[in-house]
């Protein structure tokens, strides 16, 4: 076994791996910190930011800060689950999130964590922007509506020599993801699903299907996200 | 000297909408009109989505049948995955819809009978409108127990559509080719054995008594209920290949005044071949008729009155039984007693309850086999019977599974031109020769249109509550008097 280092969160005493990240150093102890972009065993991005702690006074994404040794961490206390709050509600102003004729719903991880930090209406303004939804693709559908830009898809899903098959496309506001033309044969039916279950919202969906799990029996229908490390 | 008169908003129908009537110098009526003044747009907007996603979609129409517009899309849905017109589904599939169908028309007619209806026959049209409520009813030591039973009947068709559909209010049961659960022996045990008073038995001897209780009223005010706002009209609706009553599937069939059959066995895949709208420039509801008598002749009525006009009988013993005496009552002719619309929904109830109670007997509800696929189709109609008449949901779909086309056409709207006839009926009879409007009057007016169950948000895809306005006009169209709720 390697080294472990001891640190802090929210005053209690943890252990983990020296070199862990936050994020995955937290949930060894149990202890939840709310991310939409970061993936175990996957690479960490740093896209969407709600994963923001503080440690020593300064603030950092817990999916790409490595423990040390001492380190005292603030996780969840009202200023930084507000700050959370706000990235929340910024994601759903920038699209178009419409839960009630979504085919993620109840199993949506943004939706998730709005009801976690109990969003009604957000601070900011809707933008309403015009989005399409790409249907080119014979396995999936990409509702640009929904995407947060999370870079999922981007980082997991990889053809048989480690291509990766989807890509952003243009930049700031207008950027949007993409199949690679090239590698869109490569998208086999496993893959399609798994890119399906890796978004955390309802931006890519299975062609052909929805709805198929009842109300009762979504991931979060019972269980609020954050809960299987609370209880 | 000539007037209008305005009635804004109009009260206990889901929607919002006003009533003109125009009477000319000698204070007769001349015309009265219902405009829909709300406009919500859903066929427009549905356009470009995923096929599959319409079901849950378009039942935001509305809070108080969204099953009819969640089962009419998917009916529609399942042309398109290729799993037959309506009857080729697994019988899981189907017999859960039809769980979820009958739920619906049992809570949304117990909503208009107890809550919407009854105040106005129980308390009196030209009662205190502060009483003539549910709530009136609830603290009238005469009805209370009436209406706790109206709230419960409702409560248990609620729970129905949980367990089938998986909330009580826009829910995701029906996909396209089936139904995405079965229902569990223990929701099945809860429904027919459950506690008092939520069980099959219950709700069936309940709406039995309330047959009972209309033909009781029906016995001391006759003269109220044959002649209130009666006239002839043609009537449409589904019925089973059999004739029966069937409110899920079934041929198109519509009869005249007389009961001459105008349309039989039509495959409601072909209604375009039968069924045309006129658009009128003073509200945003269409007029629909039956192409082969045209718009002045064809219009018709759908809904409880028009489904038992159009049927042979009921398949379920003891609505078989209320229907015999009902039919009995015009000696088997179509009946066109504005007020007997009441009477046929209570026996529909019976027959919702009955039909629950005889599906939760069957196995096949717990069956795994929940849906069926073939081949993939471009266009598809579903069609129902919602508990305020005949619903079309008319799709097409493009190569890339995107909707290209929606046409909805709803009950309320089917009803437009009776509405419009109803009013005009009793306008004449409460107005002709008086400037000046009463609360009763209105009322009245109300009362006509409420038989109806309008739910005008449905009939213009729009948003809202159901406020009134009368507006009172001379024939120069100068506006006399105007009363707004």
């Amino acid at each position: 076994m390697g080294k472990v280092s001891t640190f802090t969160i929210d005053g209690v005493k943890c252990m983990a791996g020296e070199g862990s990240y936050i994020v995955d150093a937290a949930r060894q102890n149990n202890i939840y910190i709310p991310t939409l972009c970061d993936v175990q065993g996957v690479p960490p991005k740093g896209a969407c930011r709600t994963c923001t702690v503080r440690v020593n006074g300064k603030l950092m994404t817990s999916c790409t800060s490595r423990v040390h040794d001492g380190m005292e961490i603030e996780n969840n206390v009202p200023e930084l689950n507000d700050l959370r709050k706000s990235i929340i509600e910024m994601l759903f102003v920038e699209g178009n999130h419409l839960c009630p004729t979504c085919e993620k719903s109840g199993n949506c991880e943004l939706q998730a964590l709005a009801y976690r930090y109990a969003i009604t209406v957000p601070r900011y303004p809707f933008l309403f922007p015009r989005r399409n939804i790409d249907f080119t693709h014979p396995r999936i559908i990409k509702d640009h509506n929904r995407c947060i830009l999370c870079k999922r898809c981007i980082r997991v899903i990889k053809d048989k020599d480690g291509k990766n098959i989807f890509a952003f496309l243009n930049r700031g506001f207008k950027t949007r993801i993409y199949v690679d033309p090239d590698l869109a044969e490569n998208l086999t039916e496993e893959l399609a699903q798994k890119a399906v279950d890796i978004c955390p919202v309802g931006a890519i969906i299975k062609r052909g299907q929805g709805f198929e799990t009842p109300i009762g029996r979504r991931k979060y229908d019972k269980h609020p996200i954050g809960s299987e490390l609370e209880e | 000297m000539a007037q209008k008169i305005t009635i804004s908003p109009v009260t206990r129908v889901e929607g919002h909408g006003k009533v003109t009537i125009h009477l000319n110098d000698e204070g007769e009526v001349t015309q009265s009109r219902f405009h829909i003044v709300e406009f919500r747009g859903f066929e427009r907007f549905v356009q470009g989505r995923p096929y599959w996603e319409a079901p849950v979609l378009v039942q935001r129409l509305c809070g108080i049948c969204p099953v009819s517009h969640h089962l009419g899309a998917a009916k529609a849905m399942d042309v398109i995955v290729g799993a037959g017109t309506g009857d080729g589904l697994t019988p899981t599939g189907e017999k859960m819809r039809r769980l979820m169908h009958y739920g619906q028309i049992l809570q949304s007619h117990a909503l208009h009978f107890f809550h919407l209806a009854s105040p106005d026959l129980l308390l009196g049209i030209d009662a205190d409108p502060a009483v003539r409520n549910v709530i009136g009813l609830v603290t009238s030591p005469d009805y209370r127990d009436l209406a706790v039973q109206g709230v419960m009947m409702r409560k248990y068709g609620q729970e129905i559509i949980e367990a089938t559909a998986g909330k009580k209010i826009h829910g995701t049961g029906a996909i396209p080719g089936g139904i995405n659960k079965n229902l569990s022996v223990e929701e099945r045990d809860r429904f027919l054995k459950g506690e008092d008073p939520l069980n099959a038995d219950t709700m069936i001897s309940w709406a039995e008594a309330a047959v009972t209780l209309f033909r009781e009223y029906h016995k001391k005010h006759r003269d109220m209920v044959d002649h209130f706002s009666k006239f002839p009209s043609n009537h449409l609706s589904l019925v089973g290949k059999d004739g029966a009553l069937d409110l899920y599937h079934g041929k198109l069939r519509a009869v005249d005044a007389e009961g001459n059959k105008l349309l039989d066995d039509v495959d409601y895949q072909h209604y375009l071949d039968h069924i045309a709208e006129e658009v009128r420039s003073w509200t945003y509801m269409k007029f629909p008729y039956l192409t082969k008598l045209g718009n002045e002749k064809g219009w018709y009525r759908v809904g409880p009155l028009a489904r038992l006009n159009t049927c042979d009988f009921i398949p379920t013993p003891k609505a078989q039984q209320a229907f015999e005496v009902y039919k009995a009552y015009t000696n088997g002719k179509p009946n066109d007693m504005c007020m007997h619309t009441h009477w046929a929904r209570l026996i529909e109830s019976l027959f919702a309850a009955e039909s629950i109670k005889e599906l939760l007997e069957d196995s096949d509800l717990q069956g795994e086999d929940r849906v069926k696929k073939g081949t993939r189709q471009n266009e598809g109609i579903g069609l129902i019977e919602a508990p305020r008449g005949t619903l079309f949901h008319h799709y097409r779909i493009n190569a890339s599974d995107q909707i290209e086309m929606a046409n909805l056409i709803v009950s309320t709207t089917h009803n437009n031109q009776p509405m419009n006839e109803a009013i005009h009926i009793v306008a004449k009879a409460q107005m002709n020769g008086r400037g000046k409007i009463t609360e009763p009057m209105m009322n009245a007016v109300e009362v006509a249109i409420r038989a109806y169950d309008p739910c005008l948000s449905c009939a213009t895809h729009a948003l809202g509550k159901m406020p009134l306005e009368i507006t009172l006009f001379d024939h120069r169209d100068r506006l006399i008097d105007r009363k707004v709720r």
